[in-house]
């Protein structure tokens, strides 16, 4: 059964954006190393030039004419921002430290 | 107290007699959320004045003879993923919480020009992730056959109202058999059409490549009728089929002679069956027999390696799907962050519930450097075997037959492993994998509880399931047992 550190699940959560706090974790280490150990059972079958799955049912990639059609308002797109600035949503400072502006 | 309300097919044929109004069954259903829901927690949000609205036009329209379509009038509820204009959104999620969708679903504007009524929305599980309904950030949604115990998931709520009698048909959607186990969990018909049958537009995305909108009715003909209404291709889902919508309701013919129904040697031998559920399925497949279908012996070898392709390839959609829920455009932000990254982890570890955080965590694994070719390639070889097993086995039979679930409804709370939870879902990720149509309804019960039959059908042949399921339930009557009234 493959074994996660607590290193490698703060790692994939730091690649999700997720903050976990240490008994989570540990509980989520666990529950991922028993899913991957349950999932390691497909190293049984043999894939060999076996073309993966892209899409279930094979059909051309639809096209359409490149032409502008109705969207959302400024304001229908901005109605549910948490917070906005004008016709911008804003967010905290994208350098660590700075002030929310 | 309030009393159920009947199919879509008797509360159509009651308005089209003049023997009821659309505003006089909306009054109805929301009596009867008044009187079950306490109980239930089936719904997440009535709207009921707009509902009014809706239904005094479904009214006036009849009155001028001038009837949309066998829905008009009739009310229906919406799995709280599918996005109605000025309404919440929630996918019973704590970071969804306050948002409004400024767009409806296809599914939702086509049920609008069906003139169907929307009485509101059904719990979920968080997302769709789940098989119990008790990853809702809101609470459990219960089974009317039995309080104590789950009516399945992630559609849980949908199934409840319908088997509850609040309404007689509601929406859900199915990734891994979210709406076919409810279905079989609540004594009901719910059916996974054909993936891109339905188009996508507006449904909060989990696993594109395995999501799919589709109805939960009493019998296949209620089915039938939703399904035909919301099905065929929009330009706006570039994965939506380039077919007209279907007219699976014309092709109910009750017959069956001349069928032939294939049973998987592999069914017995998945994990968790329980053999009476095994002998439901065994007997419901002989009652079509009697009717003149004939029954072979068929092989899905790879149909045990459902589940572990079904978790990978689920869950690495999932954690590209779900990046997009991050404080900025809606939904819950969290306040006092510093940066922008800080903004972003706080407002997901508080918004997500642990299943979601579960997912998130193993889809991002999967797709991590190293992994991939490991893990989500691997999973998705494993599903053109599998559907190269499907399209052997269709080359001798015209539907396959297997149980829903392996079990009926579990009591709440008895699976708290994951892994036990991904269990229930044996029978019925394949058809996701595979993009089969596939419908499950009652054929029996086990100490009260409704048990569910699944029948899978080649692609695109959504009409032949809901054939062969109506013309059993004109042999069988199954579905017209109700869940005992509340106390």
């Amino acid at each position: 059964m493959p074994k996660l550190s607590r290193e490698e699940v703060e790692r994939i959560a730091r690649l999700a954006r997720l903050r976990l706090g240490e008994a989570e974790a540990r509980a989520l280490a666990a529950d991922l190393e028993a899913v991957l150990g349950y999932v390691a059972q497909l190293e049984q079958v043999d894939t060999e030039g076996v073309e993966p799955t892209a899409h279930v049912i094979p059909f051309a990639t639809p096209l359409r004419a490149d032409e502008p059609g109705p969207g959302l308002s400024p304001e229908e797109a901005l109605a549910n921002a948490p917070a906005r600035e004008g016709t911008a949503f804003a967010v905290p400072a994208v350098l660590e430290g700075e002030d929310e502006g | 107290m309030a009393g159920p309300l009947g199919s879509v097919v008797e509360l159509g044929a009651a308005l089209d007699a003049g023997e009821t109004s659309a505003l006089a069954l909306l009054e109805a259903a929301l009596a009867r959320a008044a009187a079950v829901e306490p109980d239930l927690q089936a719904l997440r949000g009535l709207r009921a004045d707009a509902a009014r609205a809706e239904a005094e036009a479904a009214d006036a329209r009849r009155a001028q003879g001038a009837r949309r379509s066998a829905l008009d009038g009739v009310p229906i509820v919406l799995k709280d993923n599918i996005a109605q204009r000025g309404e919440p959104t929630g996918c019973a999620s704590r970071i969804l919480e306050g948002y409004r969708s400024p767009f409806d679903a296809t599914v939702v504007a086509r049920l609008r020009d069906a003139g169907a009524v929307i009485l509101g929305r059904a719990n979920m599980d968080e997302f769709a992730m789940g098989s119990s309904c008790e990853n809702s950030a809101y609470g459990p949604t219960r089974n009317p056959w039995d309080p104590e115990r789950s009516p399945g998931g992630s559609s849980g709520g949908s199934a409840a109202a319908v088997a509850a009698g609040i309404v007689p048909a509601a929406l859900g959607s199915d990734t891994g058999g979210s709406i076919r186990q409810p279905a079989a969990f609540t004594g009901l018909v719910g059916m996974k059409p054909t993936y891109g049958r339905v188009s996508r537009l507006g449904l909060v995305a989990f696993a594109s490549s395995l999501d799919q909108i589709g109805p939960l009715t009493h019998t296949a003909r209620d089915c039938a009728w939703v399904l035909d209404a919301i099905s065929g291709h929009d330009p706006g889902d570039s994965t939506s089929l380039p077919e007209p919508p279907l007219l699976c309701a014309e092709a109910l013919d009750g017959d069956v002679s001349g069928l032939v129904v294939g049973l998987p040697r592999e069914t017995a031998g998945l994990e968790g069956a329980d053999p009476r559920v095994l002998a439901r399925v065994q007997a419901a497949v002989e009652t079509l027999e009697g009717a003149g279908a004939k029954c072979v012996e068929v092989s899905l070898p790879h149909m045990r390696y459902g589940i572990a392709a079904y978790y990978l390839v689920a869950t690495a959609e999932a954690s590209s799907n779900l990046a997009r829920f991050d404080g900025v455009r809606y939904g819950h932000r969290a306040q006092g962050a510093h940066s922008l990254t800080e903004m972003y982890e706080r407002t997901r570890s508080e918004g997500f519930g642990a299943e979601v955080k579960r997912r998130i965590l193993l889809g991002t694994y999967v797709l991590s450097a190293g992994y991939y070719d490991a893990y989500y390639r691997k999973a998705q070889k494993l599903r053109t075997l599998l559907r190269a097993d499907f399209e052997r086995a269709f080359e001798g039979c015209d539907v396959i037959a297997t149980p829903t679930a392996p079990e009926t409804a579990f009591p709440l709370g008895a699976k708290a492993d994951p892994l036990a939870m991904y269990l229930s879902d044996v029978y019925t990720v394949s058809a996701n994998l595979a993009g089969l149509p596939a419908v499950s309804l009652p054929c029996g019960f086990e100490d009260g509880l409704p048990v569910g039959l699944q029948l899978l059908g080649r692609p695109l042949e959504d009409a032949t399931v809901l054939r062969v399921a109506d013309a059993y339930q004109r042999l069988t009557d199954f579905h017209l047992a109700r869940p005992p009234e509340p106390a």
